[in-house]
């Protein structure tokens, strides 16, 4: 029987290596030894699958879950999920969380002192149409410090989690903003030696998006691994 | 290729939010066929202590070894209502704990039937990147002729495999040691 061709691996430098010294938490969490390449079985070349949940409008506007608008910069977040040859991701899962626009989480570890937004729950998902777009409302998250070294500082980010159409695309990761001060002194951000992988991390403002008189928009293009070229025959 | 894959970055510790609907820690309803199982274990760090801000997933087959994904070709019975996916939250102490049915046997790259197994995906604050294992179970004679257990040095083999928990029938222990003695195997994948 022939089974359908696994997933490209990463391009060295292209993804963080497990130990970053400076970002504190990943010494004791980080394997100490080297991983073993798994070549692809069906087992990592299925995944699961969710279906489409359609009139849901609040899942991927976070400003309307509640009864008020929540405070803050109102901002558009859309762009698109691609393999690596440019193939659109059709019908996959996006779900995003972030911090209120103080730079608070509605999650009960967060102790910052900043105020929470009875308005704001900071959470939501989203399907990609048939030509692999997302698109998500939500206030611009607030920078918020952390306790990693003395004046730590995240940047303002979102976090995001896609499926893809393997166990083996599966892929978490945060978008920021362009211009950010604060991203040379992340050390999450620069856990990633190529440059320009980490400033595709980078949402770029984008005019299209933006809804006159109401939200700026920001675009972020999500790639997930590529298929390799070659069968897996038995 | 003309695009790389996006970098991957760390959950942080407030995934909870973003994450929970989709928890899940009972994987087969009543109606679904197979030998029920439950596992349950810890994650700890390099110092032995539990990770209370990590979350795993689960992805496997059904009894049949069939999985429920369009790009399984094998010719095996689908279950309506199995769809192999688990998500778990570790609690305070870094515990986890699930029940499912044992997955069939599905086929590896060398035309060989794998051993039985789940597929791990493991996420928590300080990981940047998804760390990926697998559990097979215990007196399983396909273990001995599995590939992937084949990849790995025997002395580390006993990481990917469930204990039986002696005094809790049908409760099988499987740990994720992040570093250190006993570390776990993960896999490039
Ligand atoms: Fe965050």
């Amino acid at each position: 029987m022939n089974y359908p061709p696994g997933y490209r691996r990463a391009v060295p430098g292209t993804q963080p290596e497990y130990l970053h010294p400076t970002y504190v938490s990943s010494r004791k969490r980080a394997p100490a030894q080297p991983l073993i390449y798994l070549p692809h079985t069906l087992s990592e070349i299925t995944g699961p699958v969710f279906a489409p949940e359609t009139g849901n409008v609040k899942a991927c506007d976070l400003t309307r879950q509640h009864s008020g608008e929540p405070l803050g910069e109102r901002i558009i977040v859309s762009g698109r999920v691609l393999d690596e040859d440019g193939k659109p991701v059709r019908k996959t899962l996006v779900e995003v969380w972030q911090a209120n626009a103080a730079g608070r989480y509605r999650h009960k570890v967060d102790q910052h002192q900043a105020p929470l937004d009875p308005n704001f729950s900071g959470h939501g998902y989203a399907m990609t149409d048939g030509e692999g777009h997302y698109r998500f409302i939500t206030v611009r998250p607030g920078e918020y410090p952390w306790g990693n070294h003395h004046n730590a500082w995240r940047p303002a980010h979102v976090h995001f989690s896609l499926f893809g159409p393997a166990f083996a695309t599966r892929l978490v990761t945060q978008m920021y903003f362009p211009g950010d001060p604060l991203l040379p002194f992340d050390p999450i951000y620069n856990c990633t030696a190529d440059e320009s992988a980490r400033q595709r991390l980078i949402s770029a403002f984008d005019w299209e998006s933006t809804i006159p008189g109401h939200a700026l928009g920001y675009k972020f293009d999500i790639i997930l691994n590529g298929r390799d070229a070659t069968p897996m025959e038995k | 290729m003309t695009l790389r894959a996006t970098t991957s970055q760390t959950v942080g510790p407030f995934f909870g939010i973003g994450l929970e609907r989709l928890n899940c820690a009972e994987l087969a309803g009543p109606g679904v066929a197979g030998e029920r199982v439950t596992i349950e274990g810890r994650v700890l760090d390099a110092d032995g202590v539990g990770v209370p801000d990590a979350v795993i997933e689960l992805w496997q087959a059904n009894s049949h070894g069939k999985y429920a994904h369009p790009e399984d070709p094998q010719d095996k019975p689908v279950d309506a209502g199995f769809q192999g996916y688990g998500r778990i939250p570790t609690d305070e102490d870094g515990k986890f704990r699930f029940t499912t049915i044992k997955p069939g046997a599905v086929p590896g790259p060398d035309g060989k039937l794998q051993a039985p197994h789940i597929a791990v995906s493991v996420f928590m604050r300080g990981l940047l990147r998804r760390l990926v294992t697998r559990i097979y179970f215990p007196d399983e004679p396909g273990n001995a002729e599995d590939f992937a257990l084949g990849l790995v040095e025997p002395g580390r083999r006993g990481t990917l495999v469930a204990r039986l928990a002696p005094g809790l029938d049908g409760v099988l222990k499987w740990d994720v040691i992040m570093q250190g003695p006993g570390e776990t195997v993960f896999f490039d994948c």
